[in-house]
């Protein structure tokens, strides 16, 4: 069985890297966000730093939702994932696999690039490591989640529209705590206990994710 | 190692398609499904694989509960990606179904010449070829086809004839369904009526 999960996760990989609407749309939608950003709140520099970090975990979290529809779809439409359900892999592994390429080549790029394209906005540059530890850490719950949400969604036509409903709220608290945790300059212990509770939620949902998404698409077998 | 189904009914959205179905076979033998659209042949393969949960009886496969690990099922979707190339889409699901080698496989569907090519550049037939060479890319007793030879020309057919054939004498069991008349002679015929 540990043998197959390097196999799925050379698959996930070669499918985002060759296939649009991974990675590279990801990376797109943050440039152009970042891109308008000046353009709709003025270019006052003292303004947008003051903004940056928040803007910076938004461009992060709706970059992560824009391919969340794409990570189960795709099999359950090819009968892949009929395919995969009879292999020696259980179905959670297959999911937990699936989250994790998604983290590798969506949201950890993104989280390691994000903060250093946050020099567009003027943000302060004693602030980016911490910017950077956040992100890396959220962006695994981010990842997690997604897979939640396109399990879900996977056999449904319209899931996009269902996405944002169903995984908005999961995001809520990796967005408040992420956002806390990046701001050392405000208070150095508030940002530490902030971290630590977001490294909580990322345990939380890596020990949820494997079964509501083995769930959610054994829902569909029937 | 043999194949019994006892008393199975499948329901679809709380219409019965079928009750109180048997099925058994033993090793080396062909097993026909027959009748018409919606009488439940597709169903009764996915409950066999595992994909469907039956409404009641029992599926064993020797001493085994759950036959999915032990079953090669062949339904109307492929289960490719358009962006691998033939070579890759079969070394994945060959390693995944447990099995290493795809170059006997490649051959037996004459696959050689198109197996760097991106499948979605393939026509319908040669994707059909590529989803069945996953029936010999890894060794599995039960191979569970549905309408196997849609879009295939008369040559692919031959060769979907003979892995069959092939597989039959290895002590191999094959439950396919199927509107066409097929070369090899089935050992046990079911034929699923209209759904009341």
């Amino acid at each position: 069985m540990m043998a197959l999960i390097p196999a799925m996760l050379r698959r996930e990989m070669q499918l985002s890297l060759r296939q649009s609407g991974g990675a590279g749309a990801a990376l797109s939608f943050i440039l152009a966000f970042l891109v308008l950003i000046p353009l709709a709140i003025g270019p006052d520099l003292a303004t947008l730093q003051r903004l940056a970090p928040g803007l910076m975990w938004l461009a992060l979290l709706l970059a992560v939702l824009l391919t969340t529809e794409r990570l189960f779809q795709p099999d359950y439409e090819d009968g892949s994932l009929d395919l995969l359900s009879l292999s020696a892999l259980p179905l959670e592994v297959m999911c937990l696999v699936k989250a994790f390429s998604h983290w590798f080549t969506v949201s950890l790029p993104l989280a390691l690039a994000a903060p250093f394209l946050g020099l567009l906005l003027a943000i302060d540059v004693a602030m980016i490591p911490q910017l950077l530890l956040a992100m890396v850490v959220g962006s695994l719950a981010l990842s997690l989640l997604a897979g939640i949400g396109g399990a879900i969604t996977a056999g449904l036509r319209r899931g996009g529209l269902l996405v944002p409903l169903l995984i908005l709220p999961l995001y809520v608290p990796v967005l408040i705590f992420g956002l806390s945790a990046s701001q050392a300059s405000l208070t150095p212990s508030g940002s530490t206990s902030a971290l630590l509770v977001l490294i909580a939620i990322t345990l939380i949902t890596l020990v949820v994710q494997p079964w509501a998404s083995a769930a959610a698409l054994r829902a569909y077998f029937r | 190692m043999a194949l019994h189904c006892t008393n199975l009914s499948c329901q679809r959205n709380g219409r019965v398609i079928f009750q109180n179905l048997n099925l058994s076979a033993k090793a080396g033998e062909l097993v026909e499904l027959r009748g018409p659209n919606g009488s439940g042949k597709s169903s009764l393969l996915r409950m066999i694989a595992g994909l469907v949960p039956s409404h009641a009886g029992t599926i064993r496969f020797g001493d085994h509960t759950d036959v999915s690990q032990h079953c090669h099922y062949i339904g109307h979707l492929d289960g490719l990606k358009s962006v691998l190339s033939v070579a890759e889409n079969l070394q994945f699901w060959a390693r995944l179904l447990g099995g290493t080698d795809i170059s006997a496989a490649l051959k037996s569907f004459a696959l050689e010449a198109l197996a760097d090519q991106p499948v979605q550049i393939l026509s319908a037939g040669q994707k059909r070829r590529t989803a069945l060479a996953k029936l010999l890319s890894a060794k599995r007793a039960v191979w569970l086809l549905d309408e196997p030879a849609t879009a295939l020309d008369q040559t692919a057919r031959q060769h979907l004839t003979s892995a069959m054939q092939a597989h039959l004498a290895d002590g191999g069991i094959i439950v396919m369904a199927t509107h066409d008349d097929v070369a090899l002679k089935p050992h046990h015929m079911i034929s699923l009526g209209i759904a009341p």
